[in-house]
């Protein structure tokens, strides 16, 4: 087998940022740096050092880190500059190193799937690790570290435990009731499997983790020349959608991502909401989907009459500024796109309620496939509670310890193969 | 020089089934024991079968071994063990007459055509560039086999001990193979030691059954083999007793004589059948434990009490006994004692049992490291047959996790090692709900009829089984309305349409006695398949889950780990990790997650890895 290339890239901070930090991972990870450092320093201590190039040049004064493998993130031999930030200087890093042989560039993702390869990392891991590669805001990142740093992984093994340990009784009533011991399942037994599976349902209840993909899904809603565009435009600080005082302007749905103070939201401005009838061909259609969003929405916005928008949506009286202006007498957010007046209380709202619809900052979150295993963990207990032979209670069990097995990787089946021939592409 | 195809050493239960078993096959087969007379002795407990045991002698008799007949020509007492529990966990167990069983199996082993029976020690290993070519027995006679099958028990180094006294050998007097031992330990195989123990032998005739609550045999007319169509000794009823208080104390002022205490044993013993002093030390709360006092048989006196395994000197022994109600005048005919014993490290065998570093090496039996008639009859037969079939050429029975708890045991024993006696119990089989003590025949029968390993006899019988059990297929098939049902009393409601005999067997309530007026008839033909029939259709919805989880299970079968796969060189295994994957030498993916100790994430490792290799 030939060895994998040696890889790089800057991993931290894009330039200028005040420090940049420069990976290494490959067999010629300790090369390099010796090449760079003139020395090899001592391994897992922060060193200071000057970096030259192969012309013995002086490229940056930096901190360096010395991880032979395995021992390293990416089981790999591995070194990391600290390099002071400047655009120049990481050109110059990078350059050094790319001269080396079998040496590259790392492709997005390259040291995770290193990581997973070399066992150092299972794969609810290495899942939240693809996510924290493709996170966007503030809000997925902290919650897509919270799993690489294997919560989730130290959580499900936690369950597996307890699982084992009522298994444990089963199999002992099964196995040795001949002996005085092992008689009967003790009374608590059935309460400790709810008790589980309570707590497996509160998991299952939280946000999952693409909710932060996807971001807080804000429709504004409403008759034509409402203000929609106007104020979606408005949030999106952008002019993404036309506006126009012809009734009728906007005709299909137009969606936009932004994330404020770190919460991803995604705004959709909709047709105008009126009869059919007076609307032509296209519009229709444009309204036909504005009723499907409204279906799919976390919040509404609703700018027409009070009153008539879909259930539970935030009645907003929208340009405040207008001569005329009629207020709605409910309306939770009084406002005017055009003068800015009001929007930024709107703002404060939305982002404080999506928080809470959100994966907690920190706090593991479940993707689909995970919580899929999870839900069929949490019905195997439930049905483990229900039955009274424990000779079916125990293979129900087994049951949900199968689910927590294939949640982690453990179980090295399909999810195991898919996960990692389709998501990471290996053994091509 | 003579010439076999199989040679089998050792006349235990290992050794009988590996013998038979290599035989049938159409091996020529030799089986060499120290004492002819001795082949089919039971050492300690005159049981058979039992949890999870019971299901391996089913196993061994689908495949028709010896051990499921001989039980029945020995048997004086037929108990169903956890008759209250789903019939999954039903452990078959007879408590066997030493002698009509001892006979028996010696009746079979000479009855059984391409088997020669050789009286002797088999006292070195016949090696040609590293692979077994015969046997040399002690006084000089030189055996020729390419396959050679160890079955030789305890006694491996074995030492007994009994308070302070010690002796070298096997069982209470005979000789252990002292020679044999020191050749496989030179060969540098992974050696270990464990223990186990026997209690005294009482005089029956000293007991007063009087007093002592009774256990009959059971009044039902099931048999350990289908192929013994009645039970046919008089049938005897054990005792029930209970060691007390007064025991106990004398047993903890000695316990410093206990060589299990004095340190003179360091072994592991067995969890699941503790002595009585482990069992005094480590549950030091209860005021007594229970011991059935077991009748040997119908032509002796002696009586096994079964819970009191002990090294303790002869007068604490006798203390021991003389506390426990109905036992104050107990004679004590043999004192009890325990064994150490040499074993090898069962992960240097591959899944036919064949030792790793010297082909044509078998071994089978407690060598491996278990405890147990029915787990050394289950290996014997494993050994015998793949031993058998790599010297024809031939194909052993494909035995699997969800086919048998015979391949549980050894794909457990062959990964995981040992680190105290193992026993078969029903929780080591995950897919329980399908190996079932009763189904045994149906899942196996027709695999060895494939392989070449079963007698015209049972053929036949298995055959006019499979026809019924087609009839009883198609009767299940018929769709019976709920109102018919519930016009007969049974717990269903009357709209709940129309569906077939096997749906409704899963309802709440609806047994096969209720489905009498549908099913009656053709369970009259053969009522053990029909309720084996009916407990199919109830637990049909597991059954189904379980074929899903097959199906995974096998997509990770089908990554192979080829022999001596580098586990040093994935990177990301920690030392710990790659030193038990080398030692259990698993062949596949799936195999190498159930190795202990290995981490989702190393798996992860290994399958990139392997993937890696496969492509090039
Ligand atoms: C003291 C004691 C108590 C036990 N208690 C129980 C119990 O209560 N219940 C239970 O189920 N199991 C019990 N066991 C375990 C059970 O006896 C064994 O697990 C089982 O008999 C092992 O079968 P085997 O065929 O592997 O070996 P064995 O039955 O021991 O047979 C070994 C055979 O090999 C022969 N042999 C050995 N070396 C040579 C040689 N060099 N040349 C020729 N022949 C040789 C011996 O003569 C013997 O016939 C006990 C074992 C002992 C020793
Ligand atoms: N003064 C003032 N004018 C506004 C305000 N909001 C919207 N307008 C004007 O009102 C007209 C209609 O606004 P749009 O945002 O296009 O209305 P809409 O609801 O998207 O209309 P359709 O797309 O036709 O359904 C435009 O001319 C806007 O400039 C506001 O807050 N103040
Ligand atoms: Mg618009």
């Amino acid at each position: 087998m030939r060895p994998p290339p040696t890889i790089f890239a800057l991993s931290s901070g894009a330039p200028p940022a005040g420090i940049g930090v420069v990976r290494v991972s490959g067999p010629r990870a300790g090369e390099a740096l010796a090449s760079l450092v003139g020395r090899l320093p001592e391994p897992r201590r922060a060193v200071l050092a000057k970096l030259r190039d192969a012309s013995g040049a002086l490229l940056d004064e930096a901190l360096v880190l010395w991880f032979p493998g395995p021992h390293s993130a990416t089981g790999e031999d591995l070194a990391e500059l600290h390099c002071h930030g400047g655009r120049a200087v990481i050109a110059a890093v990078e350059a050094a190193l790319a001269l080396l042989p079998n040496t590259r560039r790392a492709e997005p993702g390259e040291f995770t799937r290193r990581a997973f390869a070399n066992g150092r990392i299972d794969l609810a891991e290495a899942e939240a690790l693809g996510d924290l590669l493709a996170a966007e805001t503030e809000l997925q990142r902290a919650a897509a570290l919270a799993n690489a740093s294997g919560a989730l992984s130290r959580q499900v093994e936690a369950w597996r435990e307890r699982v084992l340990l009522l298994s444990a009784e089963v199999e002992g009533v099964l196995d040795f009731s001949d002996e005085e011991d092992a008689a009967d399942l003790p009374e608590c037994f059935t309460w400790n499997i709810g008790a589980l599976a309570e707590e497996l349902g509160e998991w299952l209840a939280r946000p999952r983790s693409e909710r932060l993909g996807e971001g807080f899904r804000v429709v504004l809603a409403g008759p034509p020349n409402a203000g929609k565009s106007t104020l979606f435009n408005a949030l999106v600080e952008s002019e993404a959608a036309i506006t126009s005082p012809i009734a009728g302007t906007t005709r299909d749905v137009i969606e936009r991502s932004v994330a404020i103070d770190g919460v991803p939201f995604t705004f959709v401005d909709t047709a105008g909401l009126r009869a059919t009838a007076e609307a032509d061909a296209i519009e229709a259609i444009g309204i036909a989907r504005a009723a499907t969003e409204l279906a799919r929405a976390d919040v509404v916005l609703w700018l027409g009459p009070e009153g008539e928008g879909p259930e539970a949506a935030w009645e907003v009286a929208a340009q405040s500024d207008r001569e005329g202006f009629i207020p709605k007498p409910a309306a939770r957010f009084t406002l005017s796109a055009t003068t800015g007046q009001g929007v930024a209380a709107l703002k404060r709202a939305l982002v404080e309620t999506a928080r809470e619809a959100l994966p907690k900052p920190g706090e593991a979150a479940l993707n689909a496939r995970q919580h899929a295993r999870l839900s069929e963990a949490v019905a195997a207990l439930a049905r483990a509670k229900a039955l009274s032979d424990p000779l079916l209670v125990a293979e129900e069990l087994r049951h949900a310890r199968l689910a927590f097995d294939r949640l982690v990787g453990r179980a090295t089946t399909e999810d195991m193969l898919d996960t990692l021939f389709g998501r990471f592409c290996i053994g091509k | 020089m003579h010439s076999f195809d199989v040679l089998v050493i050792g006349g235990g239960h290992a050794g009988v089934e590996a013998a038979c078993a290599a035989a049938r096959m159409g091996a020529r087969t030799a089986l060499v024991s120290f004492d002819l007379d001795a082949i089919g002795a039971m050492s300690c407990n005159p049981a058979i079968g039992g949890l999870g045991k019971g299901h391996l002698v089913r196993e061994v008799d689908a495949l028709d071994g010896v051990i499921g007949l001989a039980a029945d020509a020995g048997a004086i007492h037929y108990r169903m063990l956890n008759r209250s529990k789903g019939s999954a966990v039903w452990g078959p167990r007879v408590q066997a007459d030493r002698v009509r069983f001892k006979a028996a199996v010696q009746a079979m082993v000479r009855a059984q055509a391409n088997l020669t029976l050789v009286q002797g020690e088999a006292a070195a290993l016949v090696l040609k560039g590293g692979a077994v070519a015969g046997l040399e027995l002690a006084e000089g006679t030189m055996l020729e086999a390419g396959r050679v099958v160890l079955c030789t028990g305890t006694f491996l180094g074995g030492v007994l001990f009994r308070g302070e006294e010690r002796f070298v050998g096997g069982r209470i007097g005979e000789n252990a193979a002292q020679r044999l031992a020191r050749q496989l330990r030179e060969a540098a195989l992974p050696m270990a030691r464990l223990k186990t123990g026997t209690p005294p032998r009482l005089d029956g005739r000293t007991i007063d059954w009087a007093v002592l609550e009774e256990q009959p045999s059971d009044d039902e007319s099931w048999t350990m083999s289908p192929l013994t169509p009645r039970r046919r000794n008089p049938q005897i009823f054990c005792a029930i007793t209970r060691t007390t208080q007064a025991g106990h104390d004398a047993i903890r002022a000695n316990l410093h004589r206990s060589p299990l205490f004095s340190g003179a044993i360091a072994a592991a013993g067995p969890r699941y059948c503790p002595s009585i002093e482990d069992k005094i030390h480590r549950f030091g709360d209860r005021d007594g434990h229970q011991v059935f006092l077991e009748p040997e048989g119908l032509d002796t006196h002696l009586v096994y009490p079964n819970g009191i395994s002990t090294s303790l000197p002869v007068d604490v022994q006798e203390t021991v006994v003389r506390t426990m109600p109905g036992c104050a005048r107990a004679v004590i005919v043999q004192p009890g004692y325990a064994v150490e014993y040499d074993h090898i490290d069962p992960r240097a065998l591959t899944p036919d049992l064949q030792v790793r570093a010297i082909p044509g090496l078998y071994c089978a039996g407690q060598i491996n490291g278990t405890t147990g008639y029915e787990e050394a009859a289950a290996q014997g037969l494993v050994a015998g047959l793949e031993a058998a079939a790599a010297a024809l050429g031939k194909e052993a029975p494909q035995l699997d996790r969800a086919n048998s708890y015979i391949a549980v045991m050894i794909d457990d024993l062959t990964l995981q090692g040992v680190s105290e006696p193992y026993r078969m119990l029903t929780a080591r089989a995950e897919y329980r709900l399908r190996l079932r003590a009763n189904n045994a025949a149906t899942r196996l029968t027709g695999l060895g009829i494939a392989a070449g390993c079963v007698g015209e006899e049972r053929r036949r019988w298995w055959e006019r089984r499979e026809e019924v059990r087609q009839m009883f297929h198609v009767k299940h098939s018929q769709k019976v309305h709920a109102r018919e049902l519930a016009e007969r009393g049974l717990p269903v409601r009357r709209d709940h349409g129309e569906k077939p005999l096997s749906e409704w067997l899963r309802h709440d309530g609806v047994t096969l006695d209720a489905l009498a007026p549908w099913l009656a008839e053709i369970t009259a033909l053969d009522p053990l398949l029909a309720e084996e029939m009916a407990e199919d259709a109830a637990y049909a919805p597991y059954l189904a889950r379980q074929d899903a989880e097959l199906r995974d299970l096998r997509a990770s079968e089908a990554l192979p780990l080829p022999a001596g796969f580098p586990y040093a060189e994935v990177p990301g295994l920690s030392n710990e990790m790659v030193e038990r994957l080398t030692k259990a030498a698993p062949r596949t993916l799936a195999a190498a997650g159930r190795v202990p100790g290995v981490t989702p994430a190393a798996l992860a490792a290994l399958l990139v890895h392997a993937r890696r290799r496969q492509a090039g």
